[in-house]
């Protein structure tokens, strides 16, 4: 005998007319005075189930997760550290969160002031002359200073520069974000060290450039040794230099971008301040500024007038690339970076970037010395380092992403692959400062069994994972055969 | 040190595999005259139980109010299982679901909520969420002008959209040389005008790609959305629907809008998902939800999931489509957006679950009746009037006969958040308010508003221009 199949979906743990009746109005009046014609019909497929359906229905789902929680995450780029709890417990005090967006700023004076001590810290940070933490993502921080740097030049009547400079090693998100504020992109290479390619760099620059933008350290994990020298070739040619801050938790208290001439940098919360990353989101990307660029702003930003504070508005900052949310930004993210701030504080901020470069270089040491292949042996590493499996696919067929899938069967989360895409076949390994040696060394202990049993049983890495709530999925047949949307029988 | 577990035997035995002396000495690639010696400007670090004091006490002085401002943020009844779900771990620290095997909650959650929405919308296909509904609006913007194949750039953009949403996609457009051209509303019935829209249409000769239309709109007016629609079809125009996602369990869901036939409904539906079981969190953060038509899933920006089937056969989810995102197709990207509000849509997802369809419409029927009786009770105090008429969803506006900010601040002084003040963004409403009650409200919270507007608008007879009304409390 055969049991029934389980429902998978919420949709198909329904039955008609059952209800989570504690959950509305037990007694709704007719809305008489609204005309037909302008009423829904029939009603939305949403699941018709108890309470106890849906809270068992949803925890179960989360267990079906890889979370920071519950396994080391060594994604490079993606900054998969602890979140702590109390910064979660505080920025969901009940009056933050019945704080209604547009009520008066002389309601929420403790809240403001906590958002304004945010932006003096993040200042002091980057070393930046102002901060507007509008922006809602780190893409999101991208278009608010290219669109800072474009209004610069338009301010000027200097509208020829049409151009953004990427290198090629850069997150997707800088060329898409350029193209967003009108501007095309040129991309240049990288050399064998790393490095953007100056003599490239120095022929790319002219007349047309509006700006560079540059990731430092690099996608690559390392840091670019002659940073200076290529902001000012940018200066120098009358463009601004964008710093992507996507990985400054690996410089904390060493250097600031302010001090190294940058014109704009964008920072991602949800990485270096530790805000939790939620399957994909909320993030919160502020951008901070040099002097030039102060008028440009996004807005709201919070200003403090005789110990009184209050968000810039439209009239404050008639300069201002505008708004860039329907209220102020991901407040709740900001809060709970705010906390993870106040609980570093300066010196524990220092050791982020001192304790995640320790754990990248040993981990990079460790994992050579089992016999892996890194991209870049000559140079120390940041805060994440880069593996190819070159050889590895070469020797055995095994690529990296047969490898990464079959990493989660040894219930580590995979590094991030294919990215950089400048390097074959990579792994890029960003452990974070939280984690312990035990931790960094079992993960090793995993990587040695995968390359062995990428070398002696190919076929079991290939139809990785075994032991996951799913097999490997079919992403082709998930694109070809569009099923977005749930259907009833 | 906070959140980091190094013993100095760990420090030692790593650094010996490194073959530093120091963890200083793995920054030696760093130029040494760059290094800015630390961060003195940053207060000293404070332990769990300091900052809580702290925290706790900023939240104490900023308290509770009493609610009645609306204007795109509503307050709603949470259901307690919704939250603690969220912070669960799993949901709360897990990264975006790039490795589908090991990311099948948030992926199989996030093909539920993509049902939901397009359900909710009467649409075919969903993304899985943007920032916000301002950037949502920015977003379906760029997607109409993408989508019209007549190469027209120019949207109209009624002055009934919520007005940061103008202001947010303004900024976004801007540089892509698209732009938002106003259309009046009727000053009788608080909704977009038919007539002015036609003239606006004739007055150039020049195309639109878009209608946008708001449902309710930003005065909590209710759109003749059939004829506005049917309208911007005939004219070759794109129709992008702006709603409540709350007022659809009541309302008539975006894909039916306009005449039957084979382009019935609007093409794009965006909007916040806020009231969907998210805080109001002073501005966020919210999600921003899009759905349309499924001839234009290609066109839409950010995630989408689909189901799919694992090597066994088993059905599972992944992301999908995604040639259209920056991490492939970068410059040439649908958008730069590389998020979408996870964590604000798994809790849309269980919220809207444990209401189902009938708890959906209740909430908004309670919402509506609620906001009703409330506006019965001030527009029976003197100095209270009216200003549209016709239809509306819990939310509307009314004109006092003081000065608003003095009323408002009077209010405040009673722990009452009387409204939004419209003249900062219609000065021909200076002297209005945009009241919104949800079912949170009873009848001792109404009454209590109604008692003290009153009592504030008698007091202002006959006192000199100038001085406030009485603020004591």
């Amino acid at each position: 005998m055969s049991l029934a199949p389980a429902p998978m979906l919420i949709f198909e743990h329904a039955h008609p007319g059952r209800r989570a009746h504690a959950q509305a109005p037990y007694h709704a009046p007719a809305a008489d005075d609204l005309p037909a014609d302008l009423l829904r019909q029939s009603p939305p497929l949403l699941p018709e189930t108890s309470e106890l359906d849906v809270v068992r229905h949803y925890t179960r789902l989360s267990q079906k997760n890889f979370s920071i929680d519950t396994q080391f995450y060594p994604l490079g780029s993606c900054t998969m550290k602890y979140n702590p709890r109390a910064c979660n417990a505080l920025a969901m005090l009940p009056q933050f969160l019945d704080r209604h967006p547009l009520a008066d700023a002389e309601t929420g004076q403790g809240f403001l002031l906590s958002l304004y001590e945010l932006q003096e810290m993040l200042k002091e940070v980057t070393g930046m002359a102002a901060v507007s933490m509008a922006p809602m993502a780190g893409a999101h921080g991208e278009f608010a200073g290219v669109a800072m740097i474009r209004a610069y030049h338009d301010a000027r009547g200097d509208t020829a520069r049409r151009e953004i400079i990427v290198p090629d090693a850069a997150h997707g998100t800088n060329p898409a974000t350029a193209t967003m504020c009108g501007y095309v992109v040129r991309e240049i290479p990288t050399d064998r060290q790393g490095n953007v390619d100056l003599e490239a760099l120095k022929a790319a620059v002219g007349p047309q450039t509006a700006g560079l933008m540059l990731t430092n350290p690099s996608t690559l994990g390392v840091f670019e040794k002659t940073i200076v020298e290529i902001q000012q070739i940018v200066h120098a040619a009358g463009g601004l230099s964008y710093y992507d801050g996507a990985n400054l938790n690996a410089i904390l208290g060493r250097v600031r971008p302010g001090d190294m001439g940058f014109d704009v940098i964008h920072m991602n919360l949800h990485k270096t301040f530790s805000t939790p990353h939620g399957g994909g989101g909320p993030g919160a990307g502020p951008v901070g500024v040099s002097q030039r660029l102060q008028a440009y702003l996004p807005i709201p930003y919070v200003v403090m007038e005789r110990d009184y504070y209050r968000w810039a508005e439209e009239a404050d900052v008639p300069h201002s690339i505008g708004r860039m949310s329907a209220f102020g930004g991901n407040m709740g993210v900001l809060l709970r970076a705010w906390v993870y701030a106040r609980m570093l504080g300066g010196r524990g901020m220092q050791r982020v970037a001192e304790f995640a470069a320790l754990n990248a270089n040993y981990l990079a040491a460790e994992l050579q010395r089992a016999g892996f292949e890194l991209a870049f042996p000559q140079r120390r590493a940041s805060h994440e380092f880069i593996v190819t499996l070159k050889k590895l696919k070469e020797e055995t067929g095994i690529s990296a992403m047969d490898f990464a899938k079959r990493l989660l069967d040894y219930g580590f989360h995979a590094p991030t692959t294919y990215f950089p895409m400048l390097v074959p076949e990579c792994l890029l390994i960003e452990p974070t400062e939280t984690e312990s040696k035990e931790t960094l060394d079992a993960f090793v202990q995993a990587m040695v069994a995968v390359k062995r049993e990428a070398e002696s049983q190919p076929d079991l890495v290939k139809s990785a994972p075994h032991k996951l709530p799913s097999r490997r999925l079919d992403d082709v047949k998930a694109a070809r055969e569009l099923d977005l949307v749930w259907k009833a029988a | 040190m906070p959140f980091i577990p190094h013993t100095e035997a760990d420090v030692a035995a790593m650094l010996a595999s490194i073959g530093a002396p120091s963890t200083d000495a793995l920054f030696d690639e760093i130029p040494a005259e760059l290094n800015c010696g630390g961060l003195p400007g940053i207060p000293e670090g404070l332990s769990e139980m300091r900052v809580t004091r702290l925290m706790q006490g900023r939240a104490a002085r900023d308290g509770f109010y009493s609610n009645f401002i609306g204007a795109g943020a509503y307050e709603h009844h949470i259901p307690a299982a919704v939250w603690p779900i969220v912070t669960r771990g799993e949901f709360y620290s897990a990264y975006t679901p790039y490795q589908a095997e090991a990311s099948q909650g948030t992926l199989q959650l996030l093909y539920e909520y993509q049902t939901m929405m397009a359900s909710l919308t009467g649409l075919d296909v969903s993304n899985a969420s943007l920032y916000d509904g301002a950037t949502a609006l920015a977003e379906a913007v760029l997607m109409a002008v993408r989508a019209n194949k007549t190469g027209a750039r120019r949207v109209l953009a009624p002055a009934t959209v919520h007005p940061r949403y103008l202001a947010v996609t303004r900024t976004t457009v801007r540089n892509q040389a698209i732009e938002l051209v106003d259309a009046p509303y009727d000053a009788a019935t608080g909704v977009t005008d038919l007539a002015a829209l036609d003239a606006i249409a004739d007055a150039d000769g020049q195309a639109y790609a878009a209608l946008i239309i708001p449902q309710p709109n930003f005065f909590g007016a209710l759109e003749p959305v059939d004829a506005l629609t049917d309208w911007a079809h005939a004219r070759g125009m794109l129709v992008i629907a702006v709603v409540n996602p709350l007022a659809l369990a009541l309302l008539k869901p975006p894909g039916s809008w306009g005449e039957v036939g084979k382009n019935q409904g609007a093409d794009i539906a965006v909007g916040d998902g806020q009231p969907l079981g998210v805080p109001m969190s002073s501005g966020g953060p919210y999600f921003g939800f899009m759905t349309a038509r499924q001839s234009l899933v290609r066109q839409m920006p950010g995630r989408i999931v689909g189901r799919t089937v694992d090597l066994d056969g088993q059905a599972g989810f992944a992301l999908t489509l995604q040639a259209r995102e920056q991490h492939i197709r970068r410059s040439k990207a649908t958008s730069n957006i590389c998020t979408n509000q996870g964590l604000l849509v798994t809790a849309a997802t269980i919220h809207m679950a444990l209401l189902g369809p009938q708890g959906l419409k209740s909430v908004a029927l309670e919402s509506h009746a609620t906001t009703r009786a409330l506006l019965e009770k001030l527009l029976a105090v003197a100095g209270v009037e009216r200003v549209f008429n016709g239809p509306f969803f819990h939310e509307a506006v009314i004109r006092v006969s003081s000065p608003v900010d003095d009323v408002l601040r009077a209010l405040r002084a009673q722990s009452i958040l009387g409204g939004y003040a419209l003249g900062g963004d219609y000065p021909e409403l200076a002297d209005c308010i945009l009241v919104c009650a949800t079912e949170t409200k009873t009848e001792e919270d109404l009454e209590h508003y109604r008692q003290q507007l009153q009592r504030i608008l008698s007091r202002r007879g006959g006192r000199e221009p100038g001085v406030p009304p009485c603020a004591y409390k």
